[in-house]
């Protein structure tokens, strides 16, 4: 019983952090899905979001506003913008120019935002880590104190809640909406949808807006699920969520959320039954293997070289 | 036309403003368990907003200002006569590189200790940036675990001395041979991958030694790394001031000259720098043999070259190998000046940095990527005051180098042979 209970606890903790590396892992799948490039710099654009929010929580408890409902929402929708407006602005800064060209190029212009992104969080707000208010507490416990009570705080559930929301919203979004669809057309097909009509710049941009906005989510979520912040903390996090979009085949979306799910599930089993140091170890071994064996991943396509 | 660009920039403005003022505009600061947020000095509220004004005016006279740069002539307007003979140039390029070579060996008799300190470490950049210029610059694979290699080549010396006494010289070929023998069993499954999944399997393996490497703290010692590494010896002969190991005797009493600290230091670069020119002349050999054709064949087109029948393992296999074999090289020279080594100085940045220097420098191009290590390695202790805008510097450049000129500082020149032209 104590076992079962022990391997629940894993699981629950697997499937929340999960849950954030397919949203994050969204970002990288669309843009590739579209355009075939990596977006190195995405893990930044998390990191700025989770900034954002950590600054906006503490500029309105200086203010003296502590009603939790509006806090977390301030907080989010400020995240949401400035991920979104970076996000955006990357893509014209330094991928739009070498769009195109040879596939090292555009991969080395994201490491340099990347390093940059990083630096000039560095810069602006120190390299220490900061920590992040646990704004929700508490949670429920199973299982009797003495042997191993199983808990699941109130985080965790906002998690899966957020995570839901946001995946059906951005389902809805790809299959009813007309920017959903021209980004199908475009993800399909980009010079045929240049010829027919459809702005594939502006789409393009909307990916990046929409990828960066999910992120900024994830940032919020798990800067309060962790409890601190550091300039250095999307450099590994977008590794992990790269490594979902990859496990769950790249370009699919549906994929980017299971492979997610996988992937968190894995390295807190690895944490809880090996050891906690070697959870990154497992996570990208993880990805080597997938990429040898089965490239396109559980629900990819494979992709046809043309000459 | 006009209205489209005033709210295209003014866009743009709002833009910056969104993504510049809340990160620097405020700051955060943890006391104790608490965190408070002050806002930034004006000076830096006033640069924020010049940011988004300047970016707003560019944006709004963007067409202008773009057609002005294009019709100012270039300052090396292009010369109507003939480029030089190929064979001329390269005459004189080598005459240039000997000179900078000889003038390298007497150099350090001249300076201070610490230049010649940094010198030395120059000189390993030069290394570690021509061995991944190899495989990024020649063959097109973007490795971004590189610095897995040179940790590979560091930990052998350090870990074969510690614990059977191995000397510097014995270590050199091990090291190597084992970074590449690290190459070859990574890359033997990973190079059937496209470009932009290898650059992402090397950087995991990079992670993975490096976490290895901070975990197995009964072997590597953990986060504590290393000491107590041996300097290389001449001949047997040590250069502390009391000698080490039994049978070897120390360099200043064999000359009868005072015991000097500089010695070793100087000895050390002059080691360095007979390894940097070895890395660069084995390099070039391969560069003009059949096996440096394919590389680059490969890079260019990959059907076309297998089609001819170049097999794309074998040629991705020898350039993965024999890229790491030099940051092997490179990792025990680093062991021996530290004399300290700890998973510390293998971390992914410093990967990142070898690849700008390949990129600043032009990718496949030897002398651009020896100048471009030679600036990303001094240009930062020369600004010590900008050092905490070092890395910030680099990222921008990375970006803006893709954006105006992929092909580096100094591009690659392709190695031809001219046929005379009949009289």
């Amino acid at each position: 019983m104590q076992d079962l209970l022990y391997f629940f606890q894993q699981l629950i903790n697997g499937l929340t952090i999960g849950s954030t590396y397919a949203l994050i892992a969204i970002g990288y799948t669309m843009v590739y899905g579209i355009i075939g490039m990596i977006n190195f710099a995405h893990g930044e654009v998390y990191m700025i979001g989770a900034y954002t929010a950590l600054i906006a929580i503490t500029g309105l408890a200086t203010l003296g506003i502590a009603w939790l409902p509006l806090v977390l929402i301030v907080a989010l929708i400020c995240a949401v913008i400035v991920s979104s407006s970076m996000g955006w602005a990357v893509e014209r800064v330094a991928y739009r120019p070498v769009r195109g060209r040879h596939r090292l190029i555009p991969l080395i212009s994201a490491i340099g935002m990347s390093i940059f992104l990083q630096n000039y969080v560095h810069l602006a707000q120190g390299s220490r880590n900061i920590g992040f208010p646990a704004l929700i507490e508490g949670g429920f416990q199973f299982g009797s104190e003495d042997t191993f009570p199983m808990s699941i705080s109130y985080i965790q559930i906002t998690i899966f809640i957020t995570t839901l929301i946001c995946m059906t919203a951005l389902s809805l979004f790809i299959s009813r909406s007309r920017i959903g669809r021209a980004c199908r057309a475009v993800s399909q097909d980009l010079g045929m949808a240049n010829l027919l009509g459809i702005d594939t710049n502006r789409i393009i941009s909307a990916t990046f807006v929409i990828g960066a906005a999910l992120a900024a989510v994830a940032g919020l979520l798990l800067g309060m699920y962790y409890g601190s912040v550091d300039p250095l903390f999307g450099f590994i996090a977008g590794l992990k969520a790269f490594t979902a979009a990859v496990l769950g085949g790249i370009g699919s979306i549906p994929g980017a959320m299971l492979g997610g799910l996988i992937l968190g599930v894995a390295e807190s089993m690895t944490s809880g039954y090996l050891s906690g140091e070697y959870k990154d170890v497992v996570s990208f071994s993880l990805l080597i293997l997938i990429l040898l064996f089965k490239p396109t991943g559980l629900l990819g396509k494979p992709e046809v070289e043309k000459i | 036309m006009a209205a489209n660009n005033f709210r295209h920039a003014l866009f743009c403005a709002i833009i910056t403003l969104i993504i510049s003022y809340p990160i620097i505009g405020f700051n955060l600061e943890a006391q104790g368990i608490s965190v408070t947020l002050t806002g930034a000095d004006t000076s830096t509220v006033v640069l924020v907003l010049l940011a988004a004004v300047v970016v707003f005016l560019f944006q709004l006279f963007r067409d202008q200002i773009m057609g002005g740069l294009k019709s100012i002539p270039s300052p090396m307007p292009k010369t109507q006569k003939e480029p030089m003979a190929e064979n001329k140039r390269a005459k004189i390029e080598s005459w240039v590189l000997t000179g900078i070579v000889v003038l390298a060996l007497f150099w350090p008799f001249f300076v201070s200790r610490g230049a010649v300190d940094l010198a030395t470490l120059v000189l390993i950049y030069v290394m570690l940036a021509l061995g991944l210029n190899v495989v990024v610059g020649l063959a097109g694979l973007l490795d971004l675990g590189y610095v897995a290699f040179y940790a590979v080549g560091a930990y052998t010396f350090a870990l074969l001395s510690q614990y059977a006494g191995i000397s510097f010289w014995m270590a050199l070929p091990i090291g190597a041979c084992l970074a590449a023998l690290f190459g070859l069993v990574l890359g033997f499954p990973v190079l059937r991958l496209r470009g932009d999944y290898l650059a992402i399997v090397t950087l995991g393996f990079g992670e993975i030694i490096r976490i290895l490497l901070n975990n197995w703290t009964a072997v590597t010692g953990g986060p504590n790394g290393i000491g107590g590494i041996p300097d290389p010896t001449l001949f047997g002969m040590e250069f502390g001031r009391r000698v080490r190991e039994e049978g070897n005797t120390s360099f200043h009493e064999t000359f009868g000259i005072a015991y000097s600290g500089e010695h070793k230091v100087i000895f050390l670069y002059l080691i360095a720098l007979v390894l940097a020119v070895i890395t660069a002349l084995i390099i070039r050999r391969f560069m003009r043999m059949p096996v440096g054709r394919a590389w680059e064949a490969l890079r260019e087109d990959e059907i076309a070259a297998r089609s001819l029948g170049l097999s794309r393992t074998a040629v991705k296999l020898s350039a993965f190998t024999i890229g790491a074999f030099f940051a092997g090289f490179a990792g025990t020279v680093f062991a021996s000046k530290q004399g300290f080594i700890s998973p510390e100085s293998f971390v992914f940045l410093e990967s990142a940095i070898i690849l700008a220097i390949v990129v600043l420098g032009g990718m496949g191009s030897q002398l651009g990527v020896v100048l471009a290590a030679v600036a990303v390695t001094i240009l930062p202790e020369l600004a010590r005051e900008f050092s905490d805008y070092r890395m910030l510097v680099f990222g921008a450049a990375m970006v803006l180098m893709m954006v105006w000129r992929p092909q580096g500082l100094m591009p690659m020149r392709r190695i031809h042979i001219e046929l005379r032209r009949q009289e």
